[in-house]
């Protein structure tokens, strides 16, 4: 018996993935470029930090919408309702608290809050199970009628949203000791988005952590390079989807309160406008790549930031240009999903 | 039979379908006379512009299964084409012919070279690639403001002979100035008759099955023998066209163009609740799709005024039903429409003429 163990070689390590970092240097790159181009550092400061605290929130909402495409092919035309539902929640729930949203305490400016996000996130998370139960579950596999169905849901679910809040916009002010910038030497930077992005730099982290440390997070990956091959090893695919696929709702609800708060006003439309901006950044990313909608989303915003300073004409533009010089480059998109 | 040349060998092949085809058209022609006023006659003129530009959206999305986010562009680029040149030409006929050729021209070369560049790709690549660029021309018709107006948009004359300053009558006919509004309703009239029966055409020629057969299998298509990008890129150009049309009748019935009009969003979704609520597939659909819709749109908050006052004392039920809310309904309708009726009315109403012939 011994002899025969000895016969068999020593396992060798798997190949080592090869970590493609171009990508990920195009971020301090552009960042760098725009540097001489604003002039002044402290101005040069000012945007890099909305544009990344912009980027971080939008990742947080496309980050679900990525995943479901790669599991399913899925792709949501009513995630935008996810967003404007998360934020129109955060208004009623820190209404209902303006004692604590006006005192100068971060604390309890804190207790609202973070209550609103936590109670936005359940009941968007809520409303994507039956959104994916009632409106997605009947088309899988029928890409035409996705689209449709899916668009159709987003009307109804805004025009749901208008006959509980009402049409018009609704002001989400900032709590007191989030609102107002911190000065450093000349460079003034909102407190909101030094918070903004290190929420997303955390739902980042926890979300790289599940996907490459758990089980759950294994089966994930392996889904969306292979389903059929996950599901006759036996584990369940539509489960799994329909996991991501209220994370991923749920996920916009936060990205809502946070894009909210970000604005400052919110209307029944919020989520409609930002829909284009999700479809950009995950073909940037690469169609189902966590990595590249982080790097796209990033990219998105800083270059959004950077040129609506330089030339607010362009800006207006600078997504969709992004987007082309991106797939130009890379026609997958920044960190292609190898599919079987 | 006559009949059978003029619907290319398509007929509505249901008797209550045919009963409402011959009412829609009837309805249409005598508007002007029947309800005089001007809400009923541009009710009338705006069923006629959407009937041929929901034909339009059908046949690239119903007929080819391809789902474009730009058809309001087109759209747009129509009635962008004739509100740029009358206004800077000043209105003749000459500036309108102008304008309409500049429009095509450009839905043309933009059509093909987005059918070029991405209708080698997947359906929802195509549909986010689309919705992109319907984005990145709305922004910027609003933009330049120079040339379009910007979010005021334009507003500028027609020639003289589709005006109200013209009369062609001493007499008016049951009450009705026989005048040049009137000629420019039949004008638009008889072209969205003329379009729908050319694009009914199009449709059933052997054009019409290569696309058809796209849909229903692209993959054996090509394995016939016939080259689907091709073909797809025919159809989404042939469709933009057909589109940019819709927008010159626009223009001209209206004298007015915005962002608002021709090119927001929500005419795009508006489309997409007539496309299949009248019947993906079937031409005939646009007809009834495009009508019920724009006297849902223009007639249903009346109904739904009424019934939010009959149940004032119930505040939920109460915002439920507001007028406002029509939107609400109908999309209600969109989703069960696409879930149990695919092939919307038309196709509900051809299927059961073939159960009980």
């Amino acid at each position: 018996m011994t002899s025969s163990t000895a016969t068999v070689p020593a396992p060798e390590a798997l190949p080592k993935v090869k970590t493609d970092l171009l990508p990920l240097l195009l971020l301090p790159a552009i960042a760098l470029a725009a540097l001489p181009l604003t002039g002044s550092f402290s101005t040069w400061v000012t945007l890099t930090f909305a544009g990344l605290a912009m980027g971080m929130i939008i990742f947080i909402i496309a980050s679900g919408l990525t995943l479901v495409f790669g599991l399913m092919d899925v792709l949501n035309f009513g995630h935008g309702l996810f967003i404007t539902l998360g934020a129109y929640i955060a208004t009623s729930v820190i209404g209902r608290m303006s004692g604590y949203v006006e005192s100068p305490s971060l604390v309890r400016n804190l207790m609202a809050v973070v209550p609103a996000m936590l109670i936005a996130m359940l009941v968007v998370g809520a409303v994507g199970f039956v959104f994916e139960r009632v409106i997605i579950r009947p088309v899988y596999g029928q890409p035409l009628k996705q689209i449709m169905i899916t668009m159709g849901g987003m009307i109804v679910g805004v025009e749901l949203v208008k006959v509980i809040w009402g049409a018009q916009s609704i002001p989400l002010p900032l709590p007191a000791a989030i609102s107002g910038s911190l000065l450093f030497g000349d460079a003034a930077v909102e407190k909101y988005r030094i918070i903004a992005t290190v929420v997303g730099l955390l739902v980042f982290a926890v979300m790289l952590w599940v996907l490459s440390r758990t089980k759950v997070g294994l089966l994930i990956r392996a889904g969306v390079q292979d389903r059929e091959m996950v599901e006759s090893l036996g584990y369940r695919i539509g489960l799994l989807f329909f996991g991501v696929f209220i994370a991923g709702a749920a996920l916009a609800g936060l990205g809502g309160v946070m894009w909210g708060m970000y604005q400052q006003t919110i209307t029944p439309e919020m989520g409609g406008a930002i829909n284009v901006l999700l479809f950009i950044v995950i073909i940037i990313g690469g169609l189902g790549s966590v990595g590249g909608c982080f790097i796209g989303a990033l990219l998105v915003g800083l270059v959004a930031n950077y040129t609506g300073f330089l030339a607010p004409k362009v800006a207006l533009f600078s997504n969709i240009l992004l987007m082309v010089l991106v797939l130009l480059w890379r026609p997958q998109g920044l960190y292609p999903v190898v599919k079987r | 039979m006559i009949f059978r040349r003029i619907f290319s060998g398509d007929l509505p092949r249901s008797r209550v379908l045919t009963a409402v085809l011959i009412a829609v058209f009837l309805g249409l022609l005598v508007t002007p006379f029947l309800f005089p006023g001007a809400k009923a006659t541009n009710v009338a003129a705006k069923i006629c512009i959407f009937i041929v530009l929901v034909a339009s959206f059908d046949l690239v999305l119903g007929y080819t299964g391809i789902f474009s986010f730009a058809h309001t562009m087109f759209f747009g680029i129509g009635a962008y084409g004739v509100a740029i040149a009358l206004s800077t030409l000043g209105p003749t006929w000459r500036a309108l012919a102008i304008g309409t050729g500049g429009a095509l021209v450009v839905a043309l070369a933009l059509s093909l070279l987005i059918g070029l560049f991405s209708l080698r790709v997947k359906a929802m690549f195509f549909a986010m690639i689309t919705l992109a660029v319907a984005t990145a021309f709305q922004t910027l018709a609003s933009q330049l403001s120079a040339f379009t107006g910007g979010d005021d948009g334009l507003n500028f004359k027609v020639p003289d002979v589709l005006t109200s300053n013209v009369t062609f009558s001493e007499h008016t006919f049951r009450g009705v100035a026989l005048d040049g509004k009137l000629l420019c309703f039949y004008l638009v009239f008889a072209a969205a008759v003329l379009l729908f029966l050319i694009m009914l055409r199009i449709v059933n020629s052997p054009f019409g099955r290569v696309l058809q057969a796209i849909r229903e299998n692209e993959f054996r298509a090509e394995a016939i023998g016939y080259r689907t990008v091709v073909y797809r890129t025919c159809s989404s150009v042939l469709s933009a066209l057909f589109a940019t049309l819709a927008g010159v009748l626009l223009a001209l019935w209206l004298r007015y163009n915005g962002p608002e009009t021709s090119l927001s969003f929500e005419i795009m979704i508006n489309l997409l609740l007539m496309v299949v609520i009248g019947g993906m597939g079937t031409m005939y659909g646009s007809v009834v799709g495009a009508t019920l819709f724009i006297v849902a749109e223009n007639y249903l908050q009346d109904l739904m005024k009424l019934a939010s006052n009959g149940l004032s004392g119930m505040p939920f039920l109460r915002d439920l039903f507001h007028p406002d809310r029509w939107l609400l309904w109908l999309g209600i309708l969109f989703i069960v429409g696409v879930y149990r009726f695919p092939a919307g009315i038309v196709g509900k109403l051809r299927m059961k003429a073939v159960v009980k012939p």
